[in-house]
């Protein structure tokens, strides 16, 4: 079976969710390496790399120094020589990481995909384009394959038997970047899930008035996180590290309910793919009830209240 | 100040897009200047004001009707259009089409240095925002994409990056890549007078041949995916509207509950 390789992703040195997912599709593509890029990751973090099926962690230790796309992308390349595949997180720093490895490599790319699949020896990707109107199937044509794969859309599964797990260093080999990182603001980390990985995301628009405390309740009830609209965080009624959609964070979580957003385009390009969708919005023509499951033609002030208050009434009967 | 702007042809938003035979519909009348490139271009004009002097050019590789996009940028006021067209072009992936625009962009050096080609975030009809790091790879220069702010300082470029960890702010020395987000500026509109103006403007028209590209290293024939299958969703069935006369929060309550969501 041939390697395939998962860059893994991590918070505060803690291994993220869908790093998890990628490991448990990779399984299913050949023998899963993971590749940990930056500080020398705790053993228990390598441990749990192992519980979903990575037989190795190949650790390039350059600290903050792989922020730059062409440095991550070289320390990759150190380290993913043997493999077929090199799965990572489809997020829009890992794209400029994967084309910059492409290059280096001859390696086809897909970004964006929600699965992958060998056939007749080569790898496919399912995606879905213009505001999930179209499923489009890929194949990349290359013996080398690069797929960024969207958190949320492969269910991590521990493997049946662990991976060994077993630590390797990788010799950094990093080139000289023509930019430089000046000044680096740390943005603090979401309260409670972040937005892309998700099962439930509640979003306010530029009907909430602002006021995000119903859709926080809500959210917070249904163990999801908070989203808004480019109207919600232009206004900065919320931070932009909420907005979802095209130029914002994509999002496909299981539920997707959308207060006092209107449905642009823009919008729904980065929600239209979650599994079941509801809306609340005062406007019986407002486009977002075209593609919702459960609409509520009401106002969002009386209506979630009640839909909060009937959730807690049923759950403790 | 001299720059080049990179603007890509695309289905509008608002129109139904559709694929034929593995590839992006891109004809007609549906078709216009990718939204996002609005902020390109809008980067590089305010430079070149700010400046005081320079030239701005607008670049798009692609079929007969995506000469559109480039006028867009005329009626906006860019100095210059240039369109890459050649039928062994289609089919490109972001590779071939990084090859295409390098090659471009290097003839336009040649004859007069360029500091900047600025780009859109995302092409909104694949948003991949692969080729600006495909060119900058291509071409070897810096490499500042995500840009929603940028400055320029003599021979250094400095952009601001919001990733969902931290806000870099990064520099390079010219010349660079750059490509700007929809939060770096608010675009234009364009003017009467541009709108006339640009009318008799020359767009120049190079071929592969022009470029001193073989046809056969891009196209669908080099290009490292192919699309195997493309299909509509079906629409949702079983949608539900209410109106909430009293009792809505309720129903809502029920539906998630009745699915297993709450
Ligand atoms: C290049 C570009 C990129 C963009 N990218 C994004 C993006 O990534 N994400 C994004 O979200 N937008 C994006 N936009 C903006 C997008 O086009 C819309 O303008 C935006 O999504 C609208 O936000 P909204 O729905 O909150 O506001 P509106 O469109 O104003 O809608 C507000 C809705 O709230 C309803 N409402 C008002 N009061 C109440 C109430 N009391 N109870 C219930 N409903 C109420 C109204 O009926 C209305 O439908 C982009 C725009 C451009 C040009
Ligand atoms: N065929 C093209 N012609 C001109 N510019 C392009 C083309 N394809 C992509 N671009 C530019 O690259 C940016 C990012 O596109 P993409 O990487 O395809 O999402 C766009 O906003 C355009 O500025």
């Amino acid at each position: 079976m041939s390697t395939v390789a998962v860059l893994v992703e991590a918070r505060e040195g803690v291994v993220t969710q869908p790093t998890f997912e990628a490991l448990t599709l990779a399984r299913t593509l050949g023998t899963p390496v993971a590749v940990w890029i930056g500080e020398e990751p705790a053993a228990a973090e390598a441990a749990s790399l192992g519980v979903y099926g990575a037989e190795e962690v190949r650790v390039v230790a350059v600290g903050d120094e792989a922020r730059l796309p062409a440095k991550a992308a070289a320390a990759l390349a150190d380290a993913t020589g043997d493999a077929a595949v090199v799965l990572m997180i489809s997020n829009f720093v890992n794209k400029e990481v994967a084309t910059r490895l492409a290059l280096a490599t001859g390696a086809g790319v897909v970004v964006d995909a929600a699965g992958a699949e060998l056939v007749d020896g080569h790898v496919e990707t399912m995606q879905t384009v213009f505001a999930a109107t179209w499923n489009v199937r890929t194949r990349i044509a290359t013996d080398k394959a690069i797929v960024g794969i969207r958190p949320n859309t492969t269910q991590a599964v521990p493997a049946e038997t662990p991976g060994a797990a077993i630590v390797v260093g990788v010799a950094e080999n990093l080139p000289e970047a023509r930019e430089t990182v000046v000044a680096l603001e740390p943005v603090p980390a979401p309260e409670g899930v972040p937005l892309a990985e998700a099962p439930v995301v509640v979003s306010g628009g530029r009907g909430t008035n602002g006021d995000y405390t119903l859709v926080r309740e809500l959210a917070e009830l249904l163990g999801g996180a908070v989203g808004a609209s480019r109207d919600a965080t232009d206004e900065g009624w919320i931070s932009h590290e909420h907005m979802v959609g095209q130029t914002g964070t994509t999002v496909t979580p299981a539920l997707y309910v959308a207060c006092g957003i209107s449905g642009a385009v823009h919008h729904r390009g980065g929600m239209q793919a979650s599994g079941t969708i509801v809306a609340v919005n005062i406007d019986p023509d407002a486009p977002i009830f075209e593609i919702a499951d459960f609409g509520v033609v009401g106002d969002l002030g009386d209506v979630i209240p009640q839909a909060i208050a009937r959730i807690k009434e049923v759950r403790g009967a | 100040m001299r720059i080049l702007v990179t603007v890509k042809f695309v289905p509008d938003l608002q129109s139904q897009r559709s694929f034929t035979e593995g590839a992006v519909t891109r004809t007609g009348d549906d078709g216009t200047m990718n939204e996002l490139d609005e902020n390109a271009v809008e980067a590089a004009l305010q430079l070149k004001e700010a400046a005081g002097e320079g030239e701005v050019y607008a670049l798009t590789v692609g079929g007969d009707d995506a000469v559109a996009a480039v006028r867009k940028a005329l009626q906006l006021g860019v100095d210059h259009a240039v369109h890459v067209s050649d039928a062994a072009v289609a089919g490109s992936d972001v590779f071939g089409t990084a090859k295409v625009i390098a090659a471009a962009v290097e003839k336009i050096n040649d004859e007069a240095p360029l500091d900047l080609v600025i780009t859109g975030m995302a092409a909104l009809d694949g948003l991949t925002s692969m080729l600006p790091t495909a060119l900058a790879a291509e071409l070897d220069w810096a490499q500042l994409t995500l840009a929603s702010g940028l400055t320029v300082d003599g021979s250094t470029a400095t952009i601001v990056r919001h990733l969902p960890d931290a806000h870099e702010t990064v520099s390079a020395s010219l010349p660079a890549v750059v490509s700007v987000t929809d939060e770096a500026n608010k675009p234009r509109y364009p003017n009467f007078k541009l709108i006339m103006a640009a009318r008799s403007k020359p767009v120049t028209t190079w071929t592969l041949a022009d470029l001193g590209i073989a046809p056969e290293s891009v196209g669908a024939g080099a290009a490292r995916t192919v699309v195997v299958d493309a299909s509509p969703r079906p629409p949702k069935e079983d949608r539900t509207v209410v109106t909430d006369t009293g009792e809505g929060g309720v129903a809502l309550a029920d539906f998630l509950i009745e699915r297993g969501l709450a």
